[in-house]
């Protein structure tokens, strides 16, 4: 009974968001003060229902209820509790009504915290997010029910993949996706503008803390992901340029451009049609990322099944969101008015030349990403393109933003002088120089990529330092700092140490695969490995085989590692579970092999690694989604603005935000 | 400088890093591009010597051996058959009879030298360059029948 009200809250839910993108979208058009009425009820109904369906599926998850095939497909009647419930969203089906109730759950925050917003662009921007929400109903309802039922029911569940059995799967998928489907609110901003024909300033500063919150949820989703297959799947590798990081990485490149794109128009007024494109590309993308993933089109660990209908169904629905909305961009470009003029030397060419190369980046992980599946879809023959291209690309792409970044932050508004600029940086570029040079030299030995990144990242941290000292200094009594400019100083903060992590372990990870009896010991970067002991322990679910391992520095102990390897009884599928000791300097990773028994004596495979500062990736990541969080709780986003709570009856078409035109 | 003039070499500039930046990402892209071939390729001398590449199929049974941490095992597509050695930890689902990937090189007496065994995700699921192996190997036997 309860899959099937799941089920016909679902249905339900498709009629509420088709009537909401009808009603909502032609009501803004014709400026129907009645019609548009319905946009925040409908996008609060709408939630509503889905998360009862939601509900109802995990209740189902939650009983066993194996007459259900999604359940019976991705649980197990001796599934821990916490993964009964995770697991909701651990195949095809769930995860997309996890999505379904991410996009709901946006439109709910949109119709709550929009009071500031003109009715009319609310109305008009939970319209187009009905429609988006149309498109994913449908496609659940017609190729991806996770209600039906079977007519046999199964004895027990066929279990949850091992693999995704970890605390990780209860957090990295809602985060992810919470972030991927937040690239539907920027673009619907970016659509209800073009409905307008009117892009302004106003319209930019109502998007900006969207796209900002998008970007966030995207950022810790990712860097959760790649913690997760860092200690999971035993391989010590933290970004594989794998198609499907990629799927995510790619929003998120254009995301940050559209945040930096943003912000000029707001400020400035420019921009509006690159800002325009980047809110469209970062949605499409995401939808692009969304059918690499689903329609089994990769070979992953979040290729859940193959089948093609499925894969036909998203392509089609992303045609048709990027040609309505480019169709829908042309026919109102003529009406965007450039906004003024800049001088080369001003802080609006360095986020344009930082934007250009973000996009460069995203447009050749694109290119690494697409170009094996294209050749494969025309029968070309099979390839695949290797973590050294996007190394070899992104990372002098990467390192010329970084650079920029800096001067961009220092660069004033419209106008410059080069001379003021180098004056004021010349010193952080010094010790910047210096201390990134000089300090790889304490690990023992030079690496000039370890001096190129440590040298960016303090550039970074300096130059951030000494601006917001200077602000400090200057500013008066009464002035207070904006949180948008602790935001954006934080986050930047956050790119620097995150660049130092990564640097650090390319340039110093060392790495041993070794053949270990017991009593044999290993070195690797002074890190003693003693195996001590062979032992076995029950789990809830599995059996797994223990090794102790003592670890010692220079003849001190210092702890006892107990890497596993796992064998799931209900699928008898192996796991390695590695061992890690994690400190702030670096990881020490140890993860068990199979057992060798050519010889006389046990002995096991063994893999050890030592790698410095790795946790500092993840630890950049938080920090860069920390200010983004300050950047979203500035006060300027939340000012009423005057004429806002008068009907729209009169014409608010023009909202009444600044266009700033300035005339140079 | 006149803004017209300005704007003309800020275009011209753009697009003269752009194309650079193209260049290099294409060039870097070209050399780093890894083929795949099934074993009935590599037997009838359509793969490069000493070029990594990736070969896919079944690991055939019984032909897995290990000799300290290096394994040798054979990788067959059901009609030719390649074998394989590789120095390391395998993947958690490397078994013999069920699908694999591997990259690495092939030396004169073709012999394949691995470098990465590719790890499969769940036990039901075959890689599918090994599963186009297979079934390329298959089409060809039905067609000589």
């Amino acid at each position: 009974m309860i899959p099937e009200i799941g089920h016909f809250a679902l249905i339900l839910a498709l009629g509420v968001s088709l009537s909401l993108g009808l009603i909502a979208t032609v009501g803004g058009q014709h400026n129907r003060a009645d019609w548009m009425a319905f946009a925040r009820p409908g996008a609060q109904a709408l939630w509503f229902l889905t998360m009862l369906s939601f509900g109802c599926l995990t209740y189902a998850f939650f009983t066993n209820d194996f007459s259900v095939v999604y359940v019976a497909q991705h649980s197990n009647s001796k599934l821990p509790d916490m993964y009964r419930i995770a697991g909701v969203w651990g195949g095809h089906e769930g995860s997309l009504l996890l999505w379904q109730l991410m996009l709901s759950s946006w439109m709910l925050a949109v119709s709550l915290f929009s009071r500031q917003l003109p009715a009319v662009m609310v109305s008009r921007v939970l319209g187009v997010l009905g429609l988006v929400s149309v498109g994913f109903l449908l496609f659940m309802l017609i190729t991806s029910n996770p209600f039906l039922r079977l007519s046999e029911i199964p004895e027990d569940g066929r279990d949850l993949n091992p693999l995704l059995q970890d605390p990780g799967l209860v957090f990295h998928p809602p985060l992810l996706y919470m972030g991927y489907v937040g690239m539907a609110i920027p673009f619907a901003f970016a659509i209800a503008a073009l409905l307008n024909g009117r892009l302004d300033a106003a319209w930019a500063r109502w998007s900006r803390p969207w796209a900002t919150a998008a970007w966030i949820f995207l950022t810790l989703g990712i860097a959760l992901g790649s913690w997760w297959a860092y200690y999971e799947l035993g391989w010590g590798g933290w970004w594989f340029w794998d198609p499907v990081e990629n799927a995510s990485f790619l929003p998120w490149l254009v995301c940050t451009a559209l945040i930096h794109s943003l912000a000029v128009t707001e400020k400035r007024g420019l921009f509006r049609n690159w800002t325009i494109i980047l809110a469209i590309t970062s949605f499409a993308l995401s939808l692009l990322g969304t059918f690499l993933v689903r329609s089994g089109v990769l070979t992953s660990v979040h290729a859940f099944a193959t089948d093609p209908t499925r894969g036909v169904f998203i392509l089609l629905f992303l045609a048709v969101v990027v040609g309505g909305s480019l169709l829908l961009y042309a026919l109102r470009a003529s009406k965007v008015r450039a906004g003024g003029s800049f001088a080369l030397v001003s802080r609006e060419t360095f986020l344009l030349i930082n934007n250009v190369l973000l996009a460069t980046a995203a447009a050749s992980v694109l290119l690494g990403t697409l170009y094996p599946l294209l050749v494969d879809a025309l029968n070309l023959g099979k390839l695949s393109v290797g973590p050294p291209y996007f190394n070899a690309v992104f990372a002098p792409i990467m390192m010329v933003v970084m650079l920029f970044m800096v001067i961009g932050s220092y660069a004033r508004w419209k106008n410059d002088s080069a001379a003021e600029l180098v004056k004021k940086l010349r010193p952080v570029a010094i010790a910047s120089v210096l201390l990134g040079c000089s300090l790889p030299l304490l690990a023992g030995k030079w690496h000039a990529l370890v001096a190129m990144g440590l040298t960016l990242s303090f550039w970074i941290i300096l130059a951030s330092v000494v601006q917001i000292y200077r602000h400090l200094k200057d500013k008066g009594p009464g002035q207070v700092t904006p949180l948008s400019y602790w935001g954006m100083h934080i986050a930047h903060m956050g790119i620097a140490i995150c660049v130092i992590g990564v640097t650090m372990v390319e340039g110093y990870e060392a790495e041993r695969d070794v053949r270990m009896g017991m009593g044999d010991t290993v070195t690797v970067s002074g890190y003693t490995f003693k195996l001590t002991d062979m032992g076995e322990r029950l789990g809830p679910n599995y059996k797994a085989v223990v090794a102790t391992i003592e670890l010692t520095q220079n003849g001190k102990m210092i702890t006892t590692l107990h890497p596993e390897k796992r064998t799931y009884l209900s699928s008898t599928m192996p796991m390695t579970e590695a061992a890690i000791h994690s400190r702030l300097s670096g990881d020490v990773y140890v993860s068990l092999g199979e057992k060798l028994d050519d010889s006389t004596a046990p002995a096991w495979a063994m893999r050890v690694y030592h790698k410095p500062f790795v946790t500092w990736i993840w630890f950049g990541c938080l920090i860069m989604a920390l200010g983004g969080t300050i950047a979203t709780l500035d006060r300027r986003y939340r000012k009423k603005l005057p004429r806002t709570n008068t009907p729209p009856a009169q014409p608010t078409d023009h909202p009444p935000g600044v266009t700033r035109r300035v005339n140079v | 400088m006149k803004p017209r003039h300005k704007r003309a070499a800020l275009i011209a500039g753009g697009l003269a890093s752009l194309s650079l930046a193209t260049y290099f990402v294409l060039n870097a892209f070209q050399s780093n591009l890894v083929f795949f071939f099934s074993p009935s390729q590599i037997s009838s001398g359509e793969a490069p010597k000493h070029r990594t590449f990736r070969v896919g199929g079944m690991v055939k049974e019984g032909t897995v051996k290990r000799d300290n941490l290096t394994v040798n095992f054979v990788v067959t597509d059901t009609a030719k058959e390649v074998s394989v050695s590789y120095t390391g930890i395998l993947p958690d689902l490397f078994r013999e009879g069920k699908g694999v990937v591997a990259q690495g090189k092939l030396d004169d007496s073709g012999h394949f030298t691995a470098t990465e065994v590719l790890a499969k995700h769940d036990e039901n699921y075959m890689p599918p360059e090994a599963q186009h192996a297979v079934d390329q190997a298959q089409k060809t036997i039905q067609t000589l029948k």
